[in-house]
């Protein structure tokens, strides 16, 4: 009897010890952002689980993951869905607005060539800018409607600034700047949050599982998945932004989307950009 | 308007191989907008491909046929050089028709 009490009264004493460590634990950890380790540490993740890919093949999602899919896609190529979509934004693009201007005013290099370049940190406004947002700003700037974040128009510009990008390595940069760093660990405190009935966070999908079926379909992998938006997808039969793939990916997992270009999407595709630096842009891209 | 067909064509000599993706809505009349109306029905019913006066390929479709539909095809004969004629019409007698140069 004395011998269990004793034992009860350790393992009391274990317990209290280990939530007191717990609960210093994260305290300690939230001090230390290193986003160059991370995204050396994301790279390694995913070139140490497929030693096979090139590294430069990730940006091709599902492709890179699965020979037969990567076949009937070169296939494809010679044709792609999206051409239709990518002349219409070559058209848009140069068309000039009711007030003489043009998207070219809006951009640096006269919009050419910039998409690795984004999403970027404002300092003056303290957040995140992606380009969908920047394209809609320049419109309102310029006494015209803004276009919806996810399909159609906005697609079509992405996809025109995306191909005359391709090839370019995506150059994210976090400026000195502590809401940089704030708005990139919101970003990826995002990405592995579990939410909606089914609990899924983005990472389980596209971290734990690419290159495994979901259905019919083949996962592709968090890295580089930024780099190929927007996409014409199969399934949509048309084309998605970027903000498209974020919200219906959330209703796909039964949670409730935020709203495009909400400032915590606007965090996620900073952190997901981030950490896919080096890699080519190749969007707009094809999926199944 | 630029065209709504992308022909794509090669000759090896003896065969002539045909890709083609065109540009239509395709809407089968079973499906509904966001207000619950139905979209009425809007698809190619015919496509041909004439090479030399001659039908090589003809497709009669309807509502089943995916949006943007994308055809493959090889036909015997065919020189490089040689012209391809594409056209189609659709349930409201829309047409287009475009040529390409065998390559």
């Amino acid at each position: 009897m004395k011998l269990r009490s004793a034992i009860y009264l350790a393992s009391a004493a274990l317990v209290l010890a280990a939530l007191t460590l717990a609960g210093a634990l994260p305290s300690g950890a939230a001090d230390k952002v290193d986003p160059v380790a991370d995204a050396k540490a994301f790279r390694k993740f995913f070139t140490d689980k497929f030693p096979k890919v090139k590294l430069e093949d990730f940006v091709n999602g599902p492709y890179s993951m699965n020979e037969d899919l990567y076949r009937q896609w070169q296939d494809k190529e010679q044709f792609p869905p999206y051409e239709f979509s990518l002349e219409m934004g070559k058209e848009m693009f140069s068309k000039p607005f009711k007030n003489g201007k043009s998207y070219a005013d809006c951009f640096p290099n006269g919009g050419i060539a910039i998409r690795q370049n984004y999403p970027y940190f404002d300092e003056k406004e303290g957040k995140v800018i992606t380009l969908e947002l920047a394209l809609n700003r320049c419109r309102e700037a310029n006494g015209e409607e803004p276009y919806s974040y996810v399909k159609d128009e906005m697609a079509a510009l992405t996809a025109y600034m995306a191909f005359t990008s391709r090839g370019k390595p995506m150059d994210i940069k976090i400026p000195n700047d502590p809401r940089a760093l704030e708005a990139y660990e919101k970003g990826k405190e995002y990405f592995y949050t579990r939410r909606g009935q089914l609990n899924f966070s983005c990472a389980t999908c596209h971290v734990q599982s690419p290159g495994e079926r979901i259905r019919a379909e083949i996962l592709a992998p968090a890295l580089g998945i930024v780099n190929a938006m927007p996409i014409y997808r199969s399934e949509w039969s048309g084309m998605g932004t970027t903000s498209r793939r974020f919200t219906t990916c959330n209703s796909q997992i039964r949670a409730v989307p935020l709203s495009p270009q909400d400032d915590e999407y606007r965090n996620v595709e900073y952190y997901l950009s981030y950490v896919s630096n080096g890699l080519p842009i190749s969007g707009p891209g094809a999926r199944p | 308007m630029a065209s709504t067909i992308r022909v794509r064509a090669s000759s090896n000599g003896d065969i002539t191989e045909v890709q083609a993706l065109i540009q239509h809505p395709m809407d089968s009349g079973f499906v509904k907008n966001a207000k619950g109306e139905i979209i009425p029905p809007h698809f190619i019913q015919q496509l041909t491909f004439e090479h030399d006066g001659k039908n090589v390929f003809t497709a009669d479709w309807g509502g089943g046929v995916s949006k943007d539909p994308y055809v493959k095809f090889a036909f015997k004969g065919g020189k490089k050089g040689d012209e391809l004629k594409i056209s189609w019409v659709d349930n409201k007698g829309a047409t287009d028709t475009t040529t390409a140069k065998i390559q």
